[in-house]
C-alpha cells in the first residue's frame, strides 16, 4: 500500500549520512593556536619550524602539533596560557620580520578535514571581536589627484623652462596661466603628450591679459581614480591588519566607496583603529635657506616657490614646495634607538626612483637643511602637518637612512609599521564600528544554545504529547533537520551569528508546520472514514501543495531579505532558507519514509496512534 | 491529544464585520502610537554610540552620569541592562568634525575613573549617520520589495482578489507590530526589522495554508456561498492554525527570556507578529476575500496542483 522504493531509502539514508559526516566538525572545538606568518606576505624560510621549535623549548613549553599550510604556519596547544606564553617566546625569537597571531584553529581530526569537514566559524558576536565599517572619503582623494597634476603640469614648465604666471585649482578642474600664446600651444601640447598627465580635458581660455588653459579631468578618469583609490586602500588595510597579528581577517569592498574589516578575536580595540585608520606618511622636503622663516611668518609673505610648515613646537619653518621623496617611494621602515643619542627612530628604504631623487639632492645640497614633514590625514579632510625633524645634510646618502625627531618608542614603532604597509591612498573614516567584548560574546553563545534547546525540547514534548507516535516520527525529523542546517551551514563555510541561531529557533518553529499540516489532513481523513492506509496517502498528498506553496512565499521573503540586508540580517536570511530547504526534505520525505516502514507493509492497520 | 472536539463548526465570517471595526481600531490607534510616540529608534538608524560595560559591583547611575558630565559627556544616555552592574551608555551623534571613532575610548576611561577593579568592555557600536540613511531605505525597500514580490506569487498560483486578501493581511500586521513595537517602547533596531520580514513570512503561511483550503473548498462545495465556504475552511484548518502558532510560540518566548538581551526586540515583535498574523489569517484576508466578491468562478480555471491525481477518497 504505503511503500517507499528501495531507492529512496537508499537517498534518504546517504543524505542522511552525508549530514551527519559534515556536522560532525561541530563536535570538535577547537585548540588555542599560534599562527606565524611572515611581516611581508613572502614564503617562509625551511629553518623557521626549527628555530620556533627552540624558542618554545627554551621556554619549556609543550605544543600538541604543528603544520604548515601555504605561507602560514600553525602551532597548536593544550591550553590558552600555554598559547600566551608561547606567543612571547615565539615573538621575542623572530623579531619583527614575521606576525605571530593568537588563533583558535578548529580541532577537526584529519581524517574529516581530507574530506573538506570543517565547523562553523562563530561570528564577531559570539566570539568577540571589531567590526569596521570605513568609507573613503573620494572628494578629498578627487582633490588630492587635483593636486597631484598641479605639481606635474609645474615640473613639466619647469623641465621645458617655460615662465608660467600661476598653475591651480580652479573648482573641480585645473587652470593654468601664461604670458604668451606660444607658450599655451606648447604647453597645450604638452599636457596632452605626457605621460603623468593622462585623463585632462584642456580648453582655451583668457584671463585678463594672460593666456590661460583650463583643465578638466574626464568623468572616466576619474571612475578608474576612485577605484584604485580603494583598491589601493583595501591592499594596505590587509598590509595594516596582517602587521597587527589578526588569525582570520575579513576585508571587503562593500558598495561603492565603503570597506569592511572585520577582526575577530581582537581585543585591543584602541589599537586597532588607530592602526586602520591612521593615514600618516612622511615626506621629505628641501628647506627654503634664501628666506627666513620667522620674517616670512610675520609679513605674512611666503616666497612662491615656498611653503609655510610649523614644526612640533609651533614655531614656524619654510620649505620648498618642490617634493623630494613621498611616503610611497618607501619600501621599507623598522624602528629602533639611534646608537648615539639614544632616541627612538625610524630606519627608511627607499624604492628606485626614490632613492635616486633622494641621492641626486643630498649630493647637491651638503651642507643645507633638510626637513621631515610627518601627515596625517583628519576624517573631513582636515590635514595635519608637522615638521618632525629638520636636520643638515652632512653627504649624499640614497637608499637607506634615518630619521629622528619622533616623541617616543611607541610612536617611532607604529610610524614604521604604517610605512610598511603603505599609505591610503584616499582618507578613510570610520563610519559604523561593532566591537563585542570576549565576555559577552561567551554570554551570547550560552544563552544563544539554552534558548535554541529549551524552545526545541518544548516543541518535542507538545509534538509527542499531542501526535503520539506520528509526533515521535516529527520529532526524529526535527532533529534530522537540525543536523542537516548545520552541516549545510558548515559546508557553505557560513558564519554562526546571533541573529543567525534566531534563524535556526525559527525554522525548528516552521519545520513542525510542515508535519502539522500532514498530520492534521490525516486526522481529518481518519475522521471522514477513510482507512488509515489511505489516509496516510491522501494526508501527505494534499498537504504539499499547501506545504509546497507556503513555503516559497517565505523563501520570497528570506530572498529579499538577503538582497537588501547587511551582515546580521544577511545571517538571519541565510539560515531561514536553507532551513525551509532542509525541513522540506526532513518533514515530508523523511517523515514519510519513516511511516511507511512502521505502517506500510501491514495488510491491515485498525487504529493510527495519531 | 486534541485541542478541539471532532469537528469544529465556528461561524466565523460573522463576526466578519466585528473583525472590520476591530482591525480599523488597532490600525488607527496604531498609527496614533506611530505619530505621537514615535519609535524608539536604535542606534542602528540613529547613528551614534553605545558602549556597553560591566563592572564589578554594581554602580550608582547617578556617579556613572556625573563621572561622564565631568569628562565632557554631559549628553550621554546611561541606562543598566538586564543586570545591576551592566550598564549601557548612549551618546548621540556628534556634529562632523571630531572623531567618533575615538569617542569609546574616551568614555571608557571616563568610567574606569574612581572605580575599583575593571570596567570590562562588553560592546562598542558606533554608527555614523550615512550609514543610518542607508538602513532605514534598505529596511523599507526589502519590506516594498518582499510584498511586491509574494503579491506576483499568490497571484500566479491563486488568483489578484487572493492577492490583495494576503497582501492587505501583511501590512495590517506590519503596522500593528510597528504600533505595539511603538507603544511598548522597544527599541527599533535591525533586528527587528529583520523580525517584521519574517512576520511577512509566518503571517503568510498561515493565510497561504488558508487560501489553498479556500481553493479547494470552491469546487466541492459548489451550492455553498462564498461566506460558508470560507467558514468551513477556517474551521477545518483551525486546528493546525492553534497548533502552529503554540508551537511557534513556545519557541519565541523560550528566546525572549532566555535568549539575552540582544535578542529580545526580536523575540517581542516576532511574538506580537504570530498572534496578530494568526487573527489576520483568520479575519483579514478572508474578510478581504469576501469584500472583494470572491466566487467560485474565480478559480475554475486553477489546477489542483500535486492533488491532482488524487480522486476524492470519501465513500
Amino acid at each position: 500500500m504505503n511503500q517507499y522504493p528501495g531507492w529512496k531509502y537508499v537517498l534518504i539514508l546517504a543524505v542522511l549520512a552525508v549530514g551527519v559526516l559534515y556536522a560532525l566538525p561541530n563536535l570538535y572545538g577547537e585548540d588555542p593556536a599560534l599562527q606565524i606568518t611572515s611581516t611581508r606576505g613572502l614564503d617562509l624560510p625551511l629553518g623557521l619550524p626549527a628555530a620556533i621549535e627552540d624558542a618554545l623549548v627554551v621556554e619549556k613549553i609543550a605544543f600538541k602539533s604543528s603544520e604548515q599550510i601555504g605561507n602560514r604556519i600553525l602551532y597548536r596547544f593544550s591550553s590558552a596560557e600555554d598559547q600566551l606564553l608561547a606567543a612571547d617566546a615565539v615573538k621575542k625569537a623572530l623579531g619583527e620580520s614575521f606576525v605571530v597571531a593568537l588563533n583558535l584553529a578548529p580541532a577537526t581530526p584529519d581524517w574529516l578535514r581530507s574530506l573538506g569537514g570543517k565547523p562553523m566559524t562563530l561570528g564577531l558576536d559570539l566570539q568577540g571581536g571589531v567590526h569596521f565599517l570605513l568609507q573613503v572619503d573620494m572628494d578629498t582623494a578627487r582633490g588630492q589627484q587635483l593636486d597631484r597634476y598641479v605639481d606635474d603640469i609645474r615640473a613639466v614648465l619647469r623641465d621645458e623652462s617655460i615662465r608660467y604666471v600661476s598653475v591651480r585649482r580652479e573648482g573641480n578642474g585645473l587652470l593654468v596661466l601664461l604670458r604668451s600664446e606660444e607658450d599655451r600651444s606648447r604647453t597645450d601640447s604638452l599636457i596632452q603628450s605626457d605621460q603623468s598627465l593622462v585623463g585632462l580635458q584642456v580648453k582655451e581660455t583668457n584671463v585678463g591679459e594672460n593666456f590661460g588653459l583650463s583643465a578638466t579631468v574626464q568623468e572616466q578618469q576619474l571612475v578608474e581614480l576612485q577605484q584604485t583609490a580603494l583598491k589601493q586602500n583595501i591592499t594596505t588595510l590587509r598590509n595594516r591588519v596582517n602587521e597587527i597579528g589578526v588569525a582570520e581577517p575579513i576585508i571587503q569592498q562593500q558598495g561603492a566607496d565603503r570597506v569592511v574589516v572585520q577582526l575577530p578575536g581582537v581585543q585591543d580595540t584602541v589599537q586597532a583603529k588607530k592602526i586602520i585608520g591612521a593615514t600618516a606618511t612622511l615626506e621629505y622636503r628641501a628647506v627654503d635657506e634664501q628666506n627666513d622663516a620667522f620674517t616670512a611668518a610675520q609679513t605674512g609673505r611666503v616666497p612662491p616657490e615656498s611653503r609655510m610648515y610649523t614644526d612640533n613646537n609651533q614655531q614656524p619653518v619654510l620649505l620648498k614646495k618642490r617634493l623630494i621623496v613621498s611616503g610611497d617611494q618607501l619600501i621599507g621602515a623598522s624602528s629602533g634607538f639611534d646608537q648615539q643619542t639614544g632616541e627612538p627612530q625610524v630606519s627608511v628604504t627607499l624604492d628606485g626612483v626614490g632613492a635616486k631623487r633622494m641621492l641626486d639632492f643630498t649630493r647637491e645640497n651638503v651642507g643645507n637643511r633638510m626637513a621631515v614633514v610627518y601627515i596625517e590625514q583628519k576624517p573631513g579632510g582636515k590635514m595635519l602637518e608637522e615638521v618632525i625633524s629638520v636636520a643638515v645634510v652632512r653627504e649624499p646618502f640614497g637608499k637607506r637612512f634615518q630619521t629622528t625627531g619622533l616623541d617616543s618608542m611607541q610612536e617611532a614603532s607604529q610610524l614604521a609599521l604604517l610605512l610598511r604597509a603603505g599609505a591610503l591612498a584616499a582618507p578613510m573614516e570610520i563610519v559604523e564600528e561593532r566591537t563585542v567584548g570576549p565576555s559577552l560574546g561567551a554570554d551570547n553563545v550560552e544563552q544563544g544554545f539554552k534558548s535554541v534547546l529549551i524552545g526545541f525540547v518544548l516543541v518535542l514534548i507538545l509534538m509527542a504529547a499531542y501526535y503520539r507516535v506520528f509526533g515521535l516520527i516529527a520529532n526524529l525529523a526535527l532533529f534530522t533537520n537540525i543536523v542537516m542546517l548545520i552541516s549545510l551551514l558548515s559546508l557553505l563555510g557560513a558564519t554562526l551569528t546571533m541573529p543567525g541561531i534566531a534563524g535556526i529557533v525559527l525554522t525548528v518553529g516552521m519545520a513542525v508546520d510542515a508535519n502539522v499540516l500532514i498530520f492534521e489532513r490525516i486526522r481529518e481523513e481518519l475522521r471522514n472514514g477513510n482507512t488509515p492506509q489511505a489516509s496516510i496517502r491522501a494526508g501527505y498528498d494534499k498537504a504539499f501543495s499547501t506545504i509546497a506553496d507556503a513555503n516559497i512565499t517565505t523563501l520570497i521573503a528570506a530572498f529579499v531579505l538577503f538582497l537588501f540586508g547587511t551582515g546580521p540580517i544577511k545571517g538571519f536570511a541565510v539560515t531561514l532558507s536553507l532551513g525551509i530547504v532542509t525541513s522540506m526534505f526532513t518533514a515530508i520525505m523523511g517523515t514519510r519514509a519513516v511511516v511507511n516502514l512502521i505502517y506500510g507493509r501491514r495488510k491491515r492497520v485498525s487504529k493510527l496512534l495519531i | 491529544m486534541r485541542f478541539l472536539k471532532q469537528k469544529t463548526n465556528i461561524d466565523f465570517m460573522r463576526l466578519g464585520n466585528a473583525a472590520v471595526v476591530m482591525s480599523t481600531i488597532l490600525i488607527i490607534a496604531s498609527i496614533a502610537s506611530l505619530s505621537i510616540r514615535g519609535l524608539n529608534f536604535g542606534l542602528d538608524f540613529t547613528g551614534g554610540t553605545l558602549i556597553e560595560v560591566s563592572y564589578p559591583n554594581a554602580p550608582h547611575i547617578a556617579d556613572v552620569r556625573e563621572n561622564l558630565a565631568s569628562s565632557g559627556h554631559a549628553d550621554a544616555v546611561v541606562q543598566t541592562f538586564g543586570a545591576a552592574n551592566e550598564i549601557v551608555v548612549r551618546i548621540p551623534p556628534r556634529d562632523s568634525g571630531s572623531s567618533d571613532a575615538e569617542l569609546s575610548t574616551e568614555v571608557l576611561t571616563a568610567l574606569q575613573q574612581g572605580v575599583e577593579g575593571e570596567v570590562v568592555m562588553r560592546r562598542v557600536e558606533f554608527v555614523g549617520p550615512q550609514v543610518g540613511d542607508d538602513l532605514a531605505e534598505q529596511g523599507i525597500l526589502a519590506v516594498v520589495y518582499s510584498l511586491i514580490g509574494i503579491f506576483i506569487y499568490v497571484m500566479f498560483r491563486f488568483q489578484w482578489r487572493f492577492s490583495v486578501g494576503s497582501v492587505a493581511a501583511l501590512i495590517h500586521d506590519i503596522i500593528i507590530c510597528m504600533g505595539l513595537v511603538s507603544l511598548f517602547g522597544v527599541e527599533f533596531d535591525l533586528t527587528v526589522v529583520a523580525a517584521l520580514l519574517a512576520v511577512i513570512g509566518y503571517s503568510l503561511n498561515d493565510t497561504i495554508v488558508l487560501f489553498d483550503r479556500i481553493r479547494e473548498n470552491f469546487p466541492r462545495l459548489r451550492k455553498s456561498l462564498p461566506k460558508e465556504v470560507i467558514n468551513v475552511s477556517i474551521n477545518q484548518v483551525l486546528a493546525r492554525t492553534l497548533m502552529m502558532s503554540l508551537t511557534t510560540l513556545l519557541v519565541l518566548i523560550a528566546l525572549f527570556i532566555f535568549g539575552g538581551q540582544i535578542i529580545h526586540a526580536f523575540a517581542f515583535t516576532l511574538i506580537a507578529g504570530v498572534v496578530v498574523g494568526t487573527y489576520s489569517s483568520i479575519y483579514v484576508a478572508s474578510t478581504a476575500l469576501l469584500y472583494l466578491g470572491v466566487s467560485k468562478y474565480d478559480l475554475l480555471q486553477v489546477e489542483k496542483e500535486g492533488a491532482g491525481e488524487v480522486v476524492d477518497t470519501r465513500p
